[in-house]
């Protein structure tokens, strides 16, 4: 039995030296294999200042809203904040008609809720080849359309040198797609362009009538788009007065795509294609067919918090954490003496256990959720608690300390078992009730408390009991009464 | 041995010696329910460099910028709270420039929250049924784990009106800490209640689940009897648990942030409630239907 025991000391003391790895500061990323995380601690909005909005469909009543619909919105605005320099923004899909954004640490809150009620903007602009290094830089380009007073004016702009028609039916544009060629790319960090250089928009997304994920005669992926009337011959001008020039697709700001003019495109239909995956593809023809928000969005519900508030409450609660801790080690110690002493050990290797797991999936941690992770050591306390008193139970009927500990765990399992699948139920509702919100508060609660009380279950059962095992087993407690507080 | 079982009805008066000034304070004051169910909006700022605004001036800006009246409270630190109807974000701006221009210093805004009031609506109606929900599903997951006893049902009932005993207490002391204080019932409160409730089924269901052992070992054994035998084994058990469960809270109540304090003694209030109706009204409750006591409590005695 003893020697049972001894072998399953090895992984419990493998996976302590696991957490504590993971528990230890990490600033850098880590890289196992190909795969590099961040394991840090996410601190949630209420521990480190900044805004929360949430945002509804604003639909007429009793018309649903399409999933796909609201995970484009959900795109497109985070593509917007991103341009904001937040260092975590989140934005999430809440229920099914709301989009939660979390901007931590922003100061503007005013500014910030403004870009994210702007109508998007697409727009195809004019490029040189040396611009290709902008795809993807949030905010990189400026154009001249913001610049002109009408909506129209970009459109009498245009070249005027029309070209016969093309005889093919689909123009094509072979292009780089989103990755770009390095040729010169080489050149001054983009930062530098930004501030002066003004772009020309040729055409706005307001001509564009669909875009399709499609494949070209060879079988390439690309993306098929039809204009409208307008468009087809603003962009029939443009095309053929320069091919084998760079077009220029941004987003709200951003350059998302650089494919090259291959030849005049004067029908209203061409393709995009280049080196695209699905994915890459699938998210193009997103982003060109809703430039602007699939669904209108309202603001329901906004909350700032200033960065003092957050920075305090998160001093004061670790502290309190620690002494929590530490009072509740010395009750264990005083109450069940050598037990006691052995769970304090299993308690501890809990903490580091439930710390570790947050770091990893990674909970966000808010006030409420470090609440819950405190409530959650009284749990695991009370799980050893009942074990305890029912090895005193046994051992006053006068049985030996092994067999003590095996039926102090048997007939405490049940208790154990039912009490906390309780709790878990409440932690489901709750993180339901939390998500439909975005309530993070609810849900960090939630989430850290159901995640702690999985946690106890599994050190108690495995921890405490070969701790138990491999101290107690070989002791005759008849010779030492008080070592076990009876 | 003590005979817990025995003064039933001295500790079910007791019980609600506790609950009928609550369920009063309810009647009368109501529930002081935040923004987060009410919708409307509250700003906190900071006035430093100057002396923070009287509430009246304050609320004579929110009327003159057309933001209806709203409720100022003064807070430390040259601090002030005010609530008001739903503002955007391009209103709160105006207000704290107005506020900088008129009160002088620098004003800093600690906290903005705002919520319209179909959102409050809804979380209002969500948040009963995650009560309802919460009851119902614990109801069943007991019924199932007790399926073994005779009549599981009453446990799982025995257990939800323990449950509705801490949930009416913490009400009631909402309702007289939000007349007497200030203190209101908003998102927070309701993630404490909903606590209070996983962990007063789970102090219950450590007795029931004695009972159920006992019942196995002690047949012939009366059943008052028996009940109260259980009780008593587990009183070291209740009353440690809830030992380390308030150390806990104790050091988070004194040692934490000023955030979470009124949290904290919502759930230390409750979990206190949820530990006496586990050991002094729930088993017993049994005991009541398995004699069927309410037979004698009206009329002639037997």
């Amino acid at each position: 039995m003893t020697r049972l025991y001894t072998h399953r000391l090895l992984p419990i003391l493998l996976l302590i030296a696991l957490t504590v790895w993971i528990d230890l500061p990490h600033p850098k990323p880590v890289r196992i294999g190909n795969v590099e995380r961040s394991i840090d601690v996410v601190r949630g909005l209420d521990l480190q200042g900044g805004l929360q909005v949430l945002m509804e469909a604003d639909l007429p009543p009793g018309s649903i809203v399409r999933a796909e619909d609201l995970q484009t919105a959900r795109n497109v605005i985070e593509n917007r904040v991103n341009g904001l320099g937040v260092s975590e923004p989140v934005v999430l899909v809440a229920g099914n008609n709301r989009i939660l954004v979390e901007l931590p640490g922003i100061g503007d809150t005013e500014q910030a809720v403004a870009t994210i009620r702007q109508t998007a903007l697409l727009e195809f602009v004019e490029l040189q080849r040396g611009d290709l290094s902008l795809v993807g830089i949030p905010g990189a380009i400026r154009t001249d359309f913001g610049l002109v007073a009408t909506e129209n004016a970009s459109v009498a702009e245009t070249p005027t040198t029309t070209s016969a028609p093309a005889s093919t039916p689909t123009g094509e544009a072979a292009a780089t797609g989103s990755t770009p060629e390095s040729a010169e790319s080489t050149e001054q960090p983009s930062g530098v362009f930004t501030a002066d250089q003004i772009f020309h928009t040729v055409m706005t997304g307001a001509d564009l009538a669909d875009a399709l994920v499609d494949q070209d005669q060879v079988g390439n992926l690309g993306v098929s788009f039809t204009l409208t009337e307008r468009g087809a011959q603003v962009f029939g001008d443009y095309t053929s007065a320069h091919v084998g020039e760079l077009l220029g697709i941004v987003l709200d700001g951003t350059l998302i795509s650089a494919p090259v003019i291959n030849s005049p495109i004067t029908t209203g239909n061409g393709i995009i294609t280049g080196q695209f995956t699905p994915e890459e593809a699938n998210s193009l023809a997103v982003q060109l067919r809703f430039g602007r928000l699939p669904v209108p969005l309202r603001i329901v519900e906004s909350k700032t918090v200033g960065p003092t508030l957050g920075e305090d409450s998160l001093r004061k609660s670790a502290l309190a954490g620690v002494i929590g801790l530490a009072v509740v080690t010395t009750f264990m110690g005083l109450y069940y003496r050598l037990p006691g002493l052995i769970a304090d050990a299993a308690l501890l290797v809990y903490a580091l256990l439930t710390f570790a797991i947050f770091k990893l999936i990674p909970v966000t941690l808010t006030l409420p959720g470090i609440a819950g992770f405190v409530l959650s050591i009284g749990v695991a306390v009370d799980a050893n608690v009942l074990i305890f008193e029912r090895m005193k139970e046994e051992l006053r009927s006068g049985r030996t300390v092994e067999h003590a500990i095996e039926l102090g765990f048997s007939r405490a399992w049940p208790s154990i078992r039912d009490s906390n699948l309780s709790t878990l139920i409440t932690c489901a509702i709750l993180y339901w009730f939390g998500s439909a919100f975005g309530a993070s508060l609810v849900k960090g609660f939630s989430l850290t408390l159901a995640l702690g009380v999985m946690a106890s279950l599994f050190t108690a059962i495995t921890v405490t009991r070969t701790f138990l095992h491999v101290v107690l087993d070989n002791l005759r407690q008849a010779a030492r009464p008080g070592w076990f507080g009876i | 041995m003590l005979n817990i079982v025995g003064k039933r009805y001295w500790f079910f008066g007791l019980s609600l010696l506790l609950i009928v000034p609550g369920i009063a304070a309810l009647a009368i004051w109501g529930l002081p329910l935040a923004i987060d169910f009410t919708g409307g909006s509250l700003l906190e700022v900071r006035f430093e460099g100057a002396q923070a605004p009287a509430p009246a001036q304050v609320v004579d800006l929110y009327m003159e910028l057309g933001y209806g009246e709203p409720l100022v409270q003064s807070a430390a630190q040259a601090e002030i709270i005010a609530r008001s109807r739903t503002l955007d974000e391009s209103e709160r701006a105006e207000l704290v420039r107005e506020m900088q221009s008129r009160f002088g210093g620098t004003v800093t805004v600690l906290r903005f929250e705002s919520v319209g009031p179909a959102v409050g609506a809804e979380v209002t109606r969500r948040a009963a049924g995650a009560v309802g929900l919460a009851a119902l599903g614990i109801l069943a997951y007991i019924t199932y784990a007790f399926r073994s006893v005779p009549g599981a049902y009453r446990y799982g009932l025995a257990a939800i009106v323990a449950m509705l005993h801490d949930v009416a207490v913490v009400l009631g002391v909402a309702a007289i800490l939000g007349h007497f204080f200030g203190w209101e019932v908003d998102a927070l409160f309701l993630t404490a209640l909903l606590t209070i409730i996983g962990f007063s089924v789970h102090d219950t269901i450590v007795v029931f689940d004695r009972i159920r052992e006992n019942q196995r070992l002690h047949r012939r054994l009366q059943y008052e009897l028996l009940v109260n035998h259980s009780i008593v084994q587990t009183l070291d058990r209740s009353i440690n648990t809830q030992l380390t469960v308030m150390l806990t809270l104790l050091a988070l109540l004194l040692f934490g942030g000023v955030t979470t304090r009124r949290f904290v003694t919502i759930l230390l209030i409750g979990i206190l409630s949820g530990t006496y109706s586990s050991i002094f009204n729930a088993a017993q409750l049994l005991v009541v239907w398995h004699n069927r006591e309410w037979r004698h409590w009206f009329g002639r005695r037997a």
